[in-house]
C-alpha cells in the first residue's frame, strides 16, 4: 500500500513537471492527448492472503499509464514531451532542458535496443538555409548530451528541418519559443 | 516524367530583316531607356495585334501581342497603350506606320508584328519596332516555331525590344522552378515545381511526397538541383527536367543543403553539417571529388558564386552574428563585407557580377537588398514581416524572392522587385509558393 502510494506521489510529481516545462505551454497549451487522471481508489479490505514477496514486480502494470518501452513511455518519461528548447539564435542547453535530456537518457539506457533521431528546429525568423545550419547545431547539442549521459552515438542520428517543422503556426514570441527545439523522435519502443 | 513536361520542340532562326519600303533616317537621337532610373516615367509603347491572313494566326498573334504587352509593362519600364486608342490600322508591317497617327496617341514605340503559317506545324513571327519620334525602324526580327510554342516566341519578342530600348540582354524567355506550398502551416506539403517566367505553365517536377527545398537551375538550364527530405537525412538531388532522371548527389556524413552550381555547371557548391557543424564544399560534378572550402567552427552557408567562377559569397556568423563573406573560390581570402546594423543571410551573386542581393533582418523586419561585391553601396529593396531567398533575373536587373505573411495563416508568395527598388509586383502562381529560382535565359 505504501508503494501504491509512492508512486501516485511520484507520478503527480511527474504531472507537475510536465505542466511547468516548457513554460510558455503554460500561456497557450498546444491541443495534446489528455493526460491519465489518477484518482485515488478505494482501499480494499484487508484479506486475510499468502504473503506477497516479489509479486508486485510483475503485478499488472497501472492501466493509466503507458506500457514501459513504448514511444508513449518514452515521452511520458521525458515528461510529457520529448522536445527541448532554445533560445533565439542560441543553442546552448537551458537547466529544464538538461533535467528533460537527463530523464530521456534514463529512458534510453534502460531499453538499449531502441534508436532515435535527433530533430533540431528553428523559429520562422530567419532564413531558410541558416536555419537548417542552426537546427543542424540544435540537434547536436542534444546528442552530445545524451551522448555525455551515457547513450551510445551509434543510437543517435541527427538531421535538421530548420524552420520546415513548426509545432506552433502563431508567429509570436510564445509560438518562435515552441518552435526553437530539439526533438527525440523515438520512431520505434522496445516493445509494441 | 516526360509527359508532364513541356519539351520544346523547336528552332528558333531569328535573323534581323530590313524594312522594304524607303524610311527617311532622321537625326533625332534615337529613343533609348535608362534602366538605371526606375519606373518615374515608363515609355508608351503601341503593340497592335500581330496581323495574319490566317484564322489560326490570327488568333495567335492577338495571344501573342498580349504576352509581350504584360511582359513590357512588368518591368516597370514601359506603359503598353490600350489598342482601343489605336488611329492606325496597318495592313502590311513591310511599310513604315503613319507616324503622325501615333504621335497624336503620345506612343514613343510602335511595335508592328505578323504571323505567317508556313504549315500546321510551323510558323514564323515577324515584327518591327519602330520610333515614333525618330521616324524610324530600330529593329526588325523574323522567328520560327512550331505553333504551340507561340509563348516562348512572345517572350523572345520582348525580350528583342528590351534589348533594343535598354541596351541591356532580356529576361523574358526564361523559367521559375520554385517550391508549391499547400496545407496548413504546421503540416506543410512543399513540392517542386516550375513556371514561365511570366506565371504561365506551371507544373510539378516531382510527384512524390517528399519536403523539397530551395532548387536552383543549373546554368544551362537543362538540370535542378534541391534539397530533398526523402530519407531520414536531408541530401542534394540533381534532376534533369526533359527526363525526369534524378540522381542524389554525393554520399556525405551528415547532411548536405544550400547547393548551387558554378557559372559553368561543373561543380556544385554546397553545405555540409557534420556533428552539428555546417561548412562549404565544393563538388566536382564530373570526378565527384570534394573540397572542403571553409573550416571554422561557425556556421558557414549559402554560398554563392561570382559569374567569374573565381570568387565565392557566403554566410557565416564566425563574428558573433550572421554576416556576409566574400573568399577565392579555392576557400582562401576570407573578407567580411556586411557591416550593417541586423543580420545578413542568403547573399546571392549577380550573373551581371556587379551586385550581390542578400537578406537583411533588423527591428523585426526583413528586407531585400544589394549591395556592391566589396561591401559598398548597401541599398535595401523591400521590406516586410519575412522576405527571403533573392534570386536575379538572367540580365541581373530584376529580383525575386520569397515574402511570408505572418501567423497561423500566414502563407509564401514569390514577388519580384527591380533594383531600383520601385517596381514591386507579386508573381502569379497557382497556390502559395516560395523559394524561386530564376532560370538564365532559356537556350
Amino acid at each position: 500500500m505504501t508503494k501504491n502510494l509512492i508512486l501516485l506521489v511520484s507520478a503527480a510529481a511527474l504531472m507537475t513537471a510536465c505542466a511547468s516545462k516548457p513554460e510558455v505551454v503554460e500561456q497557450e497549451p498546444e491541443p495534446v492527448a489528455a493526460a491519465p487522471i489518477f484518482t485515488p481508489e478505494p482501499e480494499p479490505k484487508p484479506v486475510m492472503q499468502a504473503p506477497v514477496q516479489q509479486q508486485t514486480v510483475v503485478q499488472a502494470p497501472d492501466p493509466n499509464l503507458p506500457v514501459p518501452g513504448s514511444v508513449a513511455d518514452f515521452i511520458y518519461q521525458a515528461g510529457g514531451d520529448a522536445r527541448v528548447y532554445f533560445g533565439y539564435n542560441q543553442y546552448n542547453l537551458t537547466p529544464s532542458a538538461m533535467d528533460n535530456l537527463r530523464a530521456q537518457a534514463a529512458w534510453l539506457k534502460q531499453y538499449d535496443s531502441v534508436n532515435a533521431v535527433i530533430e533540431g528546429n528553428a523559429d520562422e525568423r530567419g532564413t531558410r538555409e541558416y536555419n537548417l545550419a542552426l537546427g543542424a547545431r540544435r540537434a547536436e547539442s542534444v546528442k552530445s548530451f545524451l551522448v555525455g549521459q551515457g547513450v551510445a552515438s551509434r543510437r543517435l542520428t541527427t538531421v535538421s528541418y530548420g524552420k520546415e517543422r513548426p509545432i506552433d503556426g502563431r508567429s509570436s514570441e510564445s509560438g518562435w519559443a515552441r518552435n526553437r527545439n530539439g526533438h527525440t523522435n523515438v520512431m520505434n519502443g522496445a516493445v509494441g | 516524367m516526360t509527359s508532364i513536361l513541356r519539351i520544346f520542340v523547336m528552332c528558333f532562326a531569328a535573323l534581323a530583316f530590313g524594312l522594304a519600303s524607303g524610311v527617311v533616317t532622321t537625326a533625332h537621337a534615337q529613343l533609348s531607356i535608362d534602366i538605371t532610373k526606375g519606373n518615374i516615367d515608363p515609355t508608351p509603347i503601341a503593340i497592335p495585334n500581330f496581323m495574319s491572313t490566317d484564322s489560326r494566326g490570327k488568333q495567335i498573334g492577338q495571344d501573342l501581342a498580349e504576352v509581350v504587352r504584360a511582359d513590357l509593362e512588368r518591368s516597370g519600364l514601359f506603359r503598353s497603350l490600350d489598342p482601343k486608342s489605336f488611329i492606325e490600322t496597318q495592313s502590311n508591317i513591310d511599310y513604315a506606320p503613319t507616324f503622325a497617327d501615333w504621335r497624336v496617341i503620345k506612343a514613343e514605340a510602335l511595335v508592328s508584328g505578323r504571323i505567317v503559317m508556313e504549315s500546321d506545324s510551323r510558323m514564323r513571327v515577324e515584327f518591327r519596332l519602330w520610333d515614333i519620334f525618330g521616324g524610324e525602324q530600330l529593329s526588325g526580327l523574323r522567328l520560327a516555331a512550331t505553333p504551340d510554342n507561340w509563348r516562348r516566341m512572345a517572350h523572345k519578342v520582348s525580350d528583342a525590344i528590351y534589348s533594343q530600348l535598354t541596351g541591356e540582354s532580356g529576361y523574358f524567355d526564361s523559367r521559375i522552378v520554385f517550391i508549391d506550398e499547400s496545407g496548413p502551416k504546421t503540416d506543410r506539403k512543399k513540392r517542386l515545381a516550375i513556371m514561365d517566367q511570366d506565371g504561365a505553365n506551371p507544373q510539378f517536377l516531382l510527384t512524390g511526397p517528399s519536403t523539397v527545398i530551395t532548387p536552383r537551375f543549373s546554368p544551362n538550364t537543362q538540370k535542378i538541383t534541391y534539397m530533398s527530405y526523402e530519407n531520414i537525412v536531408p541530401a542534394i538531388y540533381l534532376l534533369e527536367i526533359e527526363t525526369g532522371r534524378r540522381e542524389l548527389l554525393g554520399s556525405f556524413p551528415g547532411m548536405t543543403f544550400a547547393p548551387r552550381f558554378s557559372p559553368d555547371g561543373n561543380t556544385m557548391i554546397l553545405t555540409l553539417s557534420k556533428g552539428g557543424n555546417s561548412d562549404i564544399y565544393a563538388m566536382d560534378l564530373r570526378s565527384r571529388s570534394t573540397t572542403q572550402l571553409t573550416t571554422n567552427s561557425a556556421i558557414d552557408v549559402s554560398a554563392s558564386y561570382a559569374p567569374d567562377g573565381r570568387n565565392i559569397v557566403f554566410n557565416s556568423d564566425r563574428g558573433g552574428s550572421p554576416q556576409i563573406y566574400t573568399m577565392s573560390s579555392d576557400g582562401s581570402n576570407v573578407k567580411r563585407i556586411s557591416f550593417g546594423k541586423g543580420r545578413y543571410n542568403a547573399p546571392v551573386w549577380s550573373p551581371r557580377g556587379d551586385k550581390i542581393a542578400f537578406v537583411k533582418s533588423t527591428g523585426g523586419k526583413f528586407h531585400i537588398g544589394v549591395m556592391n561585391p566589396d561591401g559598398s553601396g548597401e541599398r535595401l529593396l523591400t521590406e516586410s514581416y519575412l522576405d527571403e531567398g533573392p534570386t536575379w533575373s538572367p540580365n541581373g536587373r530584376v529580383i525575386l524572392f520569397s515574402r511570408e505573411t505572418r501567423g497561423r495563416n500566414g502563407k509564401n508568395e514569390i514577388w519580384s522587385v527591380d533594383l531600383t527598388g520601385t517596381n514591386l509586383r507579386r508573381v502569379p502562381t497557382p497556390g502559395s509558393a516560395s523559394d524561386p529560382a530564376w532560370s538564365p535565359l532559356l537556350p
